[in-house]
């Protein structure tokens, strides 16, 4: 039998726009924050250790890159959190509306940075802005 | 001639399997992050400085040995499944998919045992 042409994936010749911009978002956001909880383990195994590993833990997590990498952490956790909580919505039906669905896709969008700025400065105030 | 019978051959195939689980879990853990989540991150934010004995006294309380545990466990289960539908999407060979899928799970149940034996050292007060 002769092989007939396949359909595309959606994503490979569907005009770029905010919807399909928010869905990817939540994804490597997702997979940023799989990799923060290896951090967040590394982190609790390390108070668990004792006063010394701790310390350890602590020059390490303060150095620029990983600062830079929990800053996109923490920028993801608050991401994820508010578009999870919008899809939550839709998958209970409500939130479908054109103007409704743009309106909570930016609110995501800005609240996300707003959110993760203030965040990041009060995590880093309580952690002694060493991590 | 094979040992299968045709009906074997075609059950199973298809998305239907067990997908309604999957979905299901994924937001019942979502919901139950958000709360976690905002826990710690509101924690973190009120350690003082986080010397090493105020973090242990902050973790060794019950309540917050508790949600810690469920924090691990909650996020490597949610991370699962997440990670688990984006490499299905993305890795198109079946062997190699099988075996990505294997790792993930491995080094997350793996890591959740680390981050709950911890959590349960500080509880107990080994390390103190």
């Amino acid at each position: 039998m002769a092989q007939r042409a396949r359909p595309l994936s959606p994503f490979l010749h569907y005009r770029w726009q905010y919807t399909n911009t928010l869905s990817i978002l939540h994804r490597i956001t997702g997979v940023l924050l799989s990799l923060g909880f290896f951090v967040l383990v590394y982190w609790l195994a390390a108070v668990a250790a004792g006063p010394e590993r701790y310390q350890a833990a602590r020059d390490t997590l303060g150095s620029p890159l990983a600062q830079l990498m929990l800053f996109g952490a923490v920028f993801s956790f608050c991401y994820h959190l508010l578009n999870g909580v919008r899809h939550l919505f839709f998958d209970m039906g409500y939130g479908f509306e054109l103007k409704t669905a743009r309106t909570s896709g930016w609110a995501v969008a800005l609240g996300a940075l707003v959110l993760g700025l203030a965040l990041w400065f009060a995590v880093r105030a309580g952690l002694g802005g060493a991590a | 001639m094979s040992l299968r019978s045709p009906l074997r051959r075609v059950t199973g195939l298809g998305s239907a399997k067990g997908g309604a689980a999957h979905w299901y879990a994924q937001r019942v853990t979502a919901v139950a992050l958000v709360l976690l989540g905002l826990w710690f991150a509101f924690a973190l934010a009120t350690l003082g400085g986080a010397s090493h004995a105020r973090v242990i006294d902050w973790l060794s309380t019950p309540l917050a040995s508790a949600l810690a545990v469920l924090l691990v466990l909650t996020a490597a289960y949610h991370a699962l499944l997440g990670l688990q539908v984006i490499f299905e999407d993305y890795v198109a060979d079946k062997g190699t998919r099988t075996g990505v899928l294997l790792a993930v799970k491995f080094a997350l149940v793996v890591t959740a045992v680390i981050g709950v034996l911890a959590v349960l050292r500080i509880a107990f007060g080994v390390a103190a």
